[in-house]
């Protein structure tokens, strides 16, 4: 019978054999499958599943434009103190500018290029009575913002591959969210607390003119900040009046350990080359008073400068406990957030409670395929095992793809698969119906089977289509396990349309030539 | 020949469906309108997706104190709590807790303060913890996915077939999806985004069902050029019957398959299903087909058609 070609029946062949070839790692455990390269996996498991812990970030987005205002701001107070321009109110105006008053006239075209040239992506404007203005628009302050969501990223997977979790996915999700996936994790409370953490350490001496009593009751010199202390030790201040100068900042660090001293953990680190010359210069100006360790805008410590600290490395103490010296070197190694992140989703599930969901879906599905199958043939007979044939085939090709594609199979996307079964069989059903329709109204054998696939694959193709639309808005606006859902719908319904026409009809035509029915067993 | 081909009759069936079509929209009104009046009046049981809070679920070895973790939780003044055993052992519990005031870090805090009152020995199966402002996100991204698929499928429909199909799929589907929604009011189940995705399911699912005989019907109006359009939906629901009937059955035993087997996390989306295959089935039949007989489909006489159905083609 030559109407079906061979090489169309190679090509099924084909795909059918790389269907088989790619859904296989699926079935073998996972001793098996990590010897196996990387581009024949088994299809990846959605943390429903194999347990882990999903955290939605979001990074402080007002934080970053403030911190980015502020650090304006200083830079001018501190050109115009060198410049010595004498000048008022200085300071930020709503959410997008710095302002200062530049007092004499005299100043003013003198200091004017050099105030420009501060931040060139701001709109500089002075006034005729002297009003400095810098005003950023949408845009500058958007690509701010996207440098430091992109900068957050990098912080965050540093320390999550600090904490040696297995196979992490962090990824950024819209303008100011960061996803972060983590299989296997089961309480993510301490990574929770870490990535809450800024971590931002700087140096600042201590102002020795004043007392934080002093600064409470609201006397306090400007250039310098109140800060409390992180840990209230007995028989240390509560409370520590610094200078806002940043004599070195931690993102001059080049590493930092977990270490003891003298029987207690503390944490070591060593500045980088510029770092250490910094370092050693505040020190060497400051012999006799205290440098304040800050971190986060608390004060660690405040040691007394002895002697000038050349060597480019250091010793944090602050009665730690292991475990947060421990953390604090991690953080200091991975580097400092430019803004907090806040945890605005989480979702954790259990190995356990995963292994449970996989039994209930195997055997859902499992159950399901014996019953299908059983009803294909109850009613259509031979033609049944025929489209059970496409049937398992469908579910060969559509584990192949989602583990080529890279998918992730969820408990909903289980219930998709279970779901795809019963649709895909409709294809079948269509056909094997029209076949009988068009055989009942006179036509010959094959002349029925013909206009049966004819006909019915418009039908199907529509119908697919449809239903591929419903697939692909879930898959743009669902989350996590929703999204899976969608894939696996999405990829069931595309792979049916070839099983269920293509195959099928591959299988009926090689079944009448060797066959030879006399009618169809319709 | 086998049990199936001797049961059905060699000739396609001959019910006059349309004739029943008032019932039908007196169901379809009862349908609608109900879930729309629960809708309105009684809302939604909003699961944690979309209301935000603490969901727990703990594991306890031998067996849970129901009554002293009650009482311990909802010591700790966190607003609305619910614990609720599931599963057969009695050694699962789900705590839920609303929503906190203020924002995300209140919520972790109350988890913190949860877990803490508990003590150890709990195995924690499952958290989650769902900010106020992703709640509000979920909810804007479940009613946009449905209302853009109900109205990009009936784009479709128009652009495949003639704009008469579009509204009818539109009412169809609308039908359907508003059915659903209204059995998630009604019943209190819980609405969550495994909610929306049986939602769409369903949309996705009636859809094919309508779309086969929409199929169908363009098909007879080509064919049978003189018949009235009365009669050819009449024969193009009972040409596609024993398709509707088989494809009815093979999604409803998978749905059950799910029902049955699937465990809880799916219990809610398989009831939305068979729900949604009942309702879907109805809508092609009842709400897709008769709506198409108050369009203009066909200039001239056929525009009412109450006679007998011609006899069908041979």
């Amino acid at each position: 019978m030559a109407q079906f070609p061979k090489w169309k029946i190679i090509v099924v062949l084909l795909v059918a054999l790389a269907g088989i070839i790619w859904s296989a790692p699926s079935l073998m455990p996972r001793e098996t499958t990590d010897r196996l390269p990387s581009w024949l996996q088994p299809v990846s498991l959605g943390l429903d599943l194999q347990g882990g812990s999903y955290l939605l970030l979001e990074v402080d987005t007002t934080y970053v434009v403030r911190e980015h205002l502020n650090s304006l701001v200083e830079s001018v107070r501190t050109t115009l103190r060198k410049e010595k321009v004498k000048y008022a109110d200085l300071g930020t105006v709503g959410r997008d500018g710095v302002k200062v008053r530049l007092l004499e006239i005299t100043d003013r075209d003198r200091i004017r290029p050099e105030l420009r040239k501060l931040d060139t992506s701001a709109a500089f404007d002075m006034t005729d009575d002297g009003t400095v203005t810098w005003r950023y628009d949408e845009q500058a302050l958007r690509g701010r913002i996207n440098q430091a969501v992109d900068q957050s990223l990098e912080i965050v997977r540093r320390r999550i591959d600090e904490m040696g979790t297995r196979e992490p996915s962090i990824q950024r999700q819209g303008v100011d969210r960061i996803v972060v996936q983590l299989p296997g994790v089961k309480d993510p409370d301490h990574i929770k607390s870490l990535l809450g953490k800024t971590a931002k350490l700087t140096f600042h001496m201590v102002d020795e003119s004043t007392s934080p009593e002093e600064a409470r009751a609201g006397r306090l010199p400007p250039g310098s900040m109140l800060l409390p202390a992180a840990e209230n030790e007995r028989g240390l201040p509560s409370a520590y009046v610094v200078k806002k100068k940043v004599e070195v900042g931690g993102d001059m660090l080049a590493d930092s350990q977990a270490t003891f001293q003298d029987g207690r953990p503390v944490v070591s680190f060593r500045f980088t080359t510029a770092g250490g010359k910094r370092f050693g210069e505040a020190t060497k100006e400051n012999v006799g008073h205290s440098l304040a360790i800050v971190l986060d805008e608390k004060v660690i410590s405040a040691p007394r400068v002895n002697e000038p600290i050349l060597g480019g490395s250091g010793i944090i103490s602050g009665g730690f406990t292991v475990q947060q010296a421990k953390d604090l070197s991690l953080l200091l190694r991975a580097g400092a957030l430019p803004a907090p992140l806040k945890v605005m989703e989480e979702r954790t599930v259990g190995p356990d409670l995963g292994a449970d969901s996989i039994k209930a879906g195997a055997i859902a599905s499992g159950l399901g395929l014996i019953l299908v199958v059983l009803f294909m043939v109850v009613i259509y007979g031979t033609l049944g095992w025929l489209a059970n044939v496409a049937l398992v085939l469908n579910l060969v090709l559509l584990t192949a793809l989602m583990s080529v594609l890279g998918a992730t199979l969820t408990l909903p996307g289980i219930a998709g698969v279970v779901l795809t079964m019963g649709m895909a069989v409709d294809a079948n059903v269509l056909i094997y119906e029209r076949m009988r329709e068009e055989s009942h109204s006179g036509r010959p054998l094959l002349s029925a089977v013909r206009a049966g696939f004819d006909r019915a694959f418009a039908t199907i193709l529509d119908a697919n289509l449809t239903h591929l639309i419903a697939a692909a808005l879930l898959y743009a606006f669902g989350t996590g396990p929703i999204k899976g859902f969608a894939v696996t719908l999405g990829i069931g319904i595309a792979t049916s349309l070839f099983t269920a026409t293509t195959v099928t009809r591959m299988m009926v035509h090689l079944w009448i030539a060797v066959r030879r029915p006399k009618a169809l067993p319709l | 020949m086998n049990f199936y081909s001797r049961w059905v009759n060699k000739r396609i069936p001959n019910f006059d469906f349309i004739r029943l079509r008032y019932i039908a929209f007196v169901m379809t009104a009862v349908l609608v309108f109900g879930s729309i009046g629960s809708i309105v009046f009684k809302g939604f049981n909003y699961g944690i997706d979309f209301a935000g809070g603490i969901l727990v679920e703990v594991h306890i070895e031998p067996k849970a104190d129901l009554h002293f973790m009650r009482t311990t939780v909802e010591g700790l003044n966190l607003g609305e709590v619910s614990l609720q055993e599931f599963g057969t052992t009695g050694q699962d519990v789900m705590i839920r807790v609303q929503r906190q005031e203020g924002d995300e870090k209140a919520q972790m805090e109350a988890l913190g303060k949860v877990k803490a009152a508990l003590g150890q020995g709990y195995e924690y199966r499952r958290v989650e913890i769902v900010g106020p402002k992703v709640g509000d996100e979920l909810k804007v991204d479940g009613a946009l996915a449905v209302a853009l698929a109900v109205l990009a499928i009936a784009a479709y429909v128009w652009f495949r077939f003639e704009w008469q199909f579009g509204v009818g799929a539109l009412v169809a589907i609308f039908h359907d999806v508003i059915a659903t929604f209204g059995l998630f009011s009604l019943t209190g189940m819980e609405f969550n985004l495994t909610a929306v995705a049986a939602i769409l399911t369903i949309a996705g699912y009636s859809i094919n069902d309508t779309v086969v005989m929409y199929d169908r019907v363009r098909e007879n109006l080509r064919k049978f050029k003189t018949m009235s359009l009365y009669d050819v939906l009449n024969l193009s629901c009972n040409q596609t019957l024993a398709r509707t009937i088989l494809t009815v059955a093979t999604v409803f035993i998978t749905v059950m398959s799910l029902l049955l087997v699937g465990g809880d996390v799916l219990r809610t989306f398989s009831i939305a299903m068979l729900w949604g295959l009942i309702v879907g089935t109805f809508s092609s039949i009842y709400v897709g087909m008769p709506i198409l007989l108050y369009f203009n489909l066909r200039t001239g006489k056929d525009e009412d058609g109450e006679g007998k159905p011609e006899a069908a083609a041979p």
